[in-house]
């Protein structure tokens, strides 16, 4: 890992909104197959450098570099064309709140195709076949394909986006809060689900919660953020067994078992 | 041919003013040298609520000159009251003549259909255009949808198709199929039957678009290449009747439903009144002609 290049280098990334602090020069690098967990508490700037790092909105100071083939672009130095065909092919976002990555009033099955359509693809029986498997491997069941996402669970909708997300192959997921708003047994199996979805996909991916559970079952490296800036960094299990910075020993504290 | 009636003075030729049929102009000089493209232009009040047809008017008066002919269909009729209005319209602000004859006019403005006897090199055909943008009921953003014709994003549309194809088992639109214009811009080709999407195809004719109440005009250059959207195995497929035109026969015009009693009785006539007139003229007799006449469906012409 430490030879290859980092996917995604952030550079002194500052957001502001007015007068008050978004985040502060945010920091880090990721590398191609990793997990990286953005801990805080909210208001701490999770979403906001998620967002950034995502292309919904610049920064204002530093510099987000994503590498694509043997080049890294600083993707707010592309034109929004470019931009956006790299968040269309390069990286995906799972939004907390699967409503807003979904089209309600499309089918599952087109709401999955529509990635495909988006990339290309016009081959009606071809991306048929694409979509029932994803949805299998979303463990939704086939015969829901042309149902509206509106007839779903919430735990049904979130895994649905994942996979809306995923069919398109990124090489990154952003995601944020994916588990929030799940109950507990339905948490465990999508956390279960992603766990092997990242794994078997070798994808990168950048999960902001507030769970350190989720933390602790998902991420290999950890970034806790307290007010706009990054307090803690390193290894996840590091950091969740002995962590230095007191904000972190008080978050892990708060916890009964994580 | 009606004589020409003389122009009524009070109004200036062509009912807008010079400045604002300079604008049109303008407007229409850049929709054609970039097919497919919605321009913006500032449309003017009309003497009729908008949505009922101003954008193409304005269009008809901008371009409108003394030697032209001028031919006004309403879904394929020259007989009925918007087609009617508006022939009226132009013979008063302008005092051209005016036809029922496809081959003779020089500018058709029409409403939802293409006429059935082809186009020629010189014509203009012109619509009105309730609706111009084709990504609108996917993406309600105005910002969004200028930025996906920009950069040629044109997954989200093909999102329909699948809809239809997979609720259905096939593309289920009938009328306002999607097009692609020149390889480059995806336009919505109105209201017209998807039936008549293969005439705007390398069309001789010059067709001009005209939204009023939404402020847009597009147009497709004579001989421009426009592909009807579908995918690679639903090659798109046009609707077919399993009878032929009720008045004159014909086997390859767009024909309508109409009703004609209480009895639950019904048959198919040609949409395009003149083409039919014109067949049953030549001696066309369809399987129900007598019977329409009967209920007085067979217009002025014998």
């Amino acid at each position: 890992m430490i030879e290859q290049a980092p996917l995604l280098r952030v550079q002194n990334v500052t957001r502001l909104y007015g007068g008050r602090v978004g985040c502060r020069d945010t920091s880090f690098n990721l590398w191609p197959g990793e997990v990286l967990g953005v801990v805080g508490e909210s208001g701490s700037g999770k979403t906001t450098l998620l967002r950034s790092l995502a292309g919904f909105e610049p920064p204002d100071e530093g510099t987000i570099h994503f590498r694509r083939g043997e080049k890294d672009h600083d993707i707010y130095a592309l034109d929004e064309a470019n931009r956006r065909a790299m968040m269309r092919t390069e990286w995906g976002m799972v939004h907390q709140n699967p409503r807003d990555g979904l089209r309600l009033d499309v089918s599952a099955g087109g709401n999955i195709g529509e990635s495909l359509m988006a990339r290309g693809d016009r081959h009606y029986g071809k991306m048929r076949a694409r979509v029932t498997d994803w949805l299998q491997r979303v463990e939704i069941d086939s015969s829901r394909i042309d149902d509206s996402p509106k007839s779903f669970s919430g735990g049904m909708q979130q895994r649905l986006q994942i996979a809306r997300v995923l069919v398109a192959e990124p090489r990154l997921v952003f995601m944020d809060e994916p588990t929030g708003g799940l109950d507990v047994s339905v948490q465990a199996r999508l956390l279960d689900l992603l766990r092997v979805l990242v794994r078997d996909l070798h994808l990168a991916a950048i999960i902001v919660t507030h769970d350190l559970a989720v933390a602790r079952l998902l991420t290999d490296r950890l970034i806790v953020m307290k007010d706009g800036h990054i307090i803690e960094e390193g290894l996840t299990d590091q950091i969740l067994d002995d962590p230095h910075h007191a904000y972190t020993q008080l978050l892990t504290s708060a916890v009964l078992s994580a | 041919m009606t004589q020409p009636p003389k122009h009524d003075p009070d109004y200036n030729y062509g009912y807008l003013d010079e400045a604002t049929k300079r604008m049109l102009r303008r407007s229409l000089l850049k929709a054609i040298a970039i097919p497919g493209y919605q321009v913006p232009f500032a449309s003017r009040e009309m003497p009729l609520a908008r949505g009922w047809g101003t954008g193409g008017i304005q269009i008809t008066a901008a371009i409108i000159g003394p030697d032209d002919t001028l031919k006004a269909i309403d879904q394929g009729a020259d007989d009925t009251t918007n087609a009617v209005s508006i022939r009226r319209f132009f013979a008063r602000v302008t005092g051209v003549a005016t036809t029922e004859e496809t081959t003779k006019a020089s500018l058709i403005q029409t409403r939802h259909r293409i006429p059935e006897e082809p186009l020629r090199d010189g014509q203009i055909l012109v619509y009105q255009v309730p609706l111009p943008e084709p990504l609108r009921k996917l993406i309600p953003s105005e910002s969004e949808t200028r930025k996906i014709h920009a950069w040629a994003e044109y997954g989200p549309i093909y999102v329909r198709l699948y809809e239809d194809i997979a609720q259905y088992g096939e593309v289920t639109s009938t009328y306002s199929h999607p097009i692609l214009v020149n390889d480059r811009y995806i336009a919505s080709p109105t209201p017209i039957p998807k039936f008549d999407n293969p005439k705007m195809h390398m069309s001789p004719a010059l067709q001009l678009f005209g939204a009023g109440r939404e402020k847009r005009l597009y147009a497709i250059p004579p001989y421009t290449k426009v592909k009807s959207l579908d995918f690679e195995d639903y090659p798109f497929t046009l609707q077919r009747w399993d009878e032929p035109c009720a008045l004159c026969g014909s086997t390859t015009s767009y024909l309508d439903e109409v009703i004609i009693n209480d009895a639950n009785e019904r048959m198919f006539v040609c949409s395009d009144t003149h083409y039919c007139e014109t067949r049953r003229g030549e001696g066309h007799e369809g399987p129900q002609l007598t019977k329409a006449q009967s209920v007085h469906l067979t217009g002025s012409a014998p």
